[in-house]
């Protein structure tokens, strides 16, 4: 699948320069220009605060995964990106325009896909997207182009004529996709694409993003499924109570908080609080799963311990979850 | 310079008001719309119809004239404004609030390059030249009955049409602020019914006790039947200019306490 991107410098024979700066930011960091860069950013509702001196920058080309539970701040992150709230203190840019003062310049060039549905379940897919052509500029000419791309991209051509009411949960989500593409945006945000579908939905989604990611198009993602960061983002930033606390790719991530295996022992209670005692007397961090024990840096388990803690244990490679317990103590799924 | 700063260096600088996303927003409109032209227009049409019908008939076998008009020519005109009244207003209100609190229809728009004022603007411009059509269907009733035809008729739309852009901006200013949909109850019956009654639709203002007569006077439908009637009846030019300018004034104060009420809640 193929995704074209709105690019006004187009159509010289130029590699587009996002393709570029995609590779750039994958070698040595930092050189490439964000298209999205927070500083400082803080949100508050009230006494609450919901961002808490956030620092975030999205390089050009990139599709950063912003992971944290419920409540961590991703869909306010992603308000104030579009200026649908207004930070308190800070400082943001998106695709180079201050935010929320240039905000309607930076807009006309990203693409959102909101976490609640609002798509218009009166009109059709096709009559939806065809308000968010004209809302987004596309011209005249081109726009009836544009919605069939975007309808052939959901895999929808199909069913353009039907009322999104009548759509299944999978289609409703591939439709909100596809109108935040309509313009072909250099940006896209898309916050908690697949969250509340079933497995297979979801996997289809995936598809989707993916596709985006592979036509160099920047995408700031925020989930709270760790399998979802793990297999789209080419870098994670995990967020916690309004702030990000690490960053880096899956892999870095991983291998520098929680290592490279885990041993997980099952047993009765007092088995289980004797397991943490003698990992945690060794200095390896535990987690606690239910109805078992998660011992990190599992490889660093010095013979003595490793007989102690007895041969019950079942080794799995460590992944991102146990890198956001270890970090916060608090769960993602 | 990077490619993104070009860019943004040549991205065009977008004005405060624009009209593609006013277009945007018809188009919106004009789809649903599409949809619902069949129903929207039988309640527009055959309800000021009753009322003209009911009071024209029914009254008018008891009061054959009002001043220099027949009975029947007056309630016409007055139905003209209360036709200008509910088209405009009850979209403003149920509209709005339905969109942004149940569909949430408007934080969609806000994420694309589309401003809160210019939603409101939109949608207000809309519910006002359909509105304008809609409150002519009462003198075309009236001209099967023997009203007169005149030039002047042809500014009754116009009318119509910034009556409704005032009371529709007020219907989305009262979506913004009331607490929820329920509410509503009390704004219909607290400040729809009084201003339908006392805007010198059915009977003259001057019948009712002083204080109230000059509160009819506030009242922008007044202002709006008094036009009408001088429209189809031959024009008073400076009063006429009064009345004209009131309906402009309320308007455009509507438009600002409904943007802000809008920003305030659309935008945290
Ligand atoms: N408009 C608001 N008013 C008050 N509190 C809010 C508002 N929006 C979000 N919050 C609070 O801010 C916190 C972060 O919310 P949110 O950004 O939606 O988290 P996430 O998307 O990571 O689940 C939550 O505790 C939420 O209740
Ligand atoms: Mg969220």
């Amino acid at each position: 699948m193929t995704v074209q991107r709105s690019d006004p410098e187009g159509g010289d024979g130029r590699p587009p320069a996002r393709v570029q700066t995609r590779v750039a930011a994958a070698g040595d960091g930092g050189a490439a220009p964000a298209a999205v860069s927070l500083r400082g950013v803080v949100k508050r509702f009230g006494d609450f605060t919901a961002v808490d001196g956030l620092d975030l920058d999205v390089p050009s080309g990139v599709c950063l995964g912003l992971l944290g539970p419920n409540g961590a701040g991703k869909s306010t992150t992603m308000k104030l990106l579009t200026a649908q709230a207004v930070p308190t203190e800070g400082t943001i840019h998106v695709l180079g325009f201050p935010v929320p003062r240039e905000s309607k310049r930076a807009r006309a060039a990203m693409g959102v896909v909101p976490q609640q549905d609002n798509l218009d379940e009166e009109l059709t897919a096709r009559e939806n997207l065809e308000v968010f052509a004209h809302l987004y500029r596309v011209p005249r000419g081109k726009r009836r182009q544009a919605v069939d791309d975007a309808l052939a991209l959901a895999h929808l051509t199909e069913r353009q004529l039907t009322k999104v009411d009548d759509l299944s949960g999978g289609m409703r989500r591939r439709l909100l996709i596809a109108r935040g593409l309509v313009h072909r945006p250099a940006l896209v945000l898309l916050d908690e694409p697949t969250v509340g579908l079933d497995p297979q939905v979801r996997a289809e989604l995936w598809g989707l993003i993916d596709g985006l990611r592979a036509a160099g198009t920047t995408v700031l993602m925020s989930t709270h499924y760790i399998e979802e960061a793990e297999r789209l983002a080419d870098e994670c930033a995990l967020m916690s109570h309004g702030r990000v606390i690490a960053r880096g790719t899956p892999a870095s991530l991983v291998a520098e908080h929680a290592g490279e295996l885990v041993v997980e022992h099952y047993g009765p209670p007092e088995r289980l609080s004797d397991v943490e005692r003698l990992a945690r007397g060794a200095g390896l961090p535990t987690r606690r799963t239910g109805p078992s024990v998660s011992v990190l840096r599992a490889e660093t388990i010095p013979p003595s311990l490793d007989e102690a803690l007895g041969p019950d244990g079942v080794r799995r490679a460590s992944s991102l979850e146990d890198v956001f317990v270890v970090l916060t103590g608090e769960r993602v799924e | 310079m990077t490619a993104q700063a070009e860019r943004a260096a040549r991205a065009p600088r977008l004005r405060r008001f624009e009209m593609a996303p006013i277009k945007g927003v018809w188009r919106h409109e004009l789809a649903l719309y599409k949809r619902y032209w069949k129903s929207q227009s039988f309640a527009s049409i055959v309800e000021p119809t009753f009322f003209l019908l009911a009071f024209g008939y029914g009254f008018g076998s008891m009061v054959a004239a009002i001043g220099d008009y027949r009975y029947l020519d007056f309630v016409a005109t007055g139905v003209v404004g209360t036709a200008a009244l509910f088209t405009s207003i009850f979209p403003g209100m149920f509209n709005s609030y339905i969109r942004r609190v149940f569909q949430h229809t408007y934080s969609g728009m806000l994420a694309a390059p589309v401003d809160v004022h210019e939603l409101v603007t939109a949608e207000a411009l809309w519910i006002a030249a359909k509105s304008a059509v809609y409150s002519c269907s009462p003198l075309v009733v009236a001209l099967c009955f023997g009203l007169d035809p005149s030039f002047g008729m042809l500014l009754v739309p116009v009318v119509a049409f910034f009556t409704a852009l005032g009371f529709g901006l007020f219907g989305m200013w009262t979506s913004a602020v009331v607490p929820s949909i329920n509410s509503f109850d009390y704004v219909i019956t607290g400040v729809v019914t009084p201003l339908f009654l006392i805007a010198g639709t059915f009977f003259p203002i001057g019948t009712l006790p002083g204080w109230v007569g000059f509160a009819a006077h506030l009242n922008p439908l007044y202002h709006c039947v008094e036009l009408v009637r001088h429209a189809v009846f031959g024009l008073r030019p400076p009063a006429d200019l009064g009345h004209l300018g009131a309906l402009v004034l309320f308007a455009a104060l509507m438009w600002i306490i409904a943007v802000r009420g809008m920003r305030r809640r659309l935008i945290d």
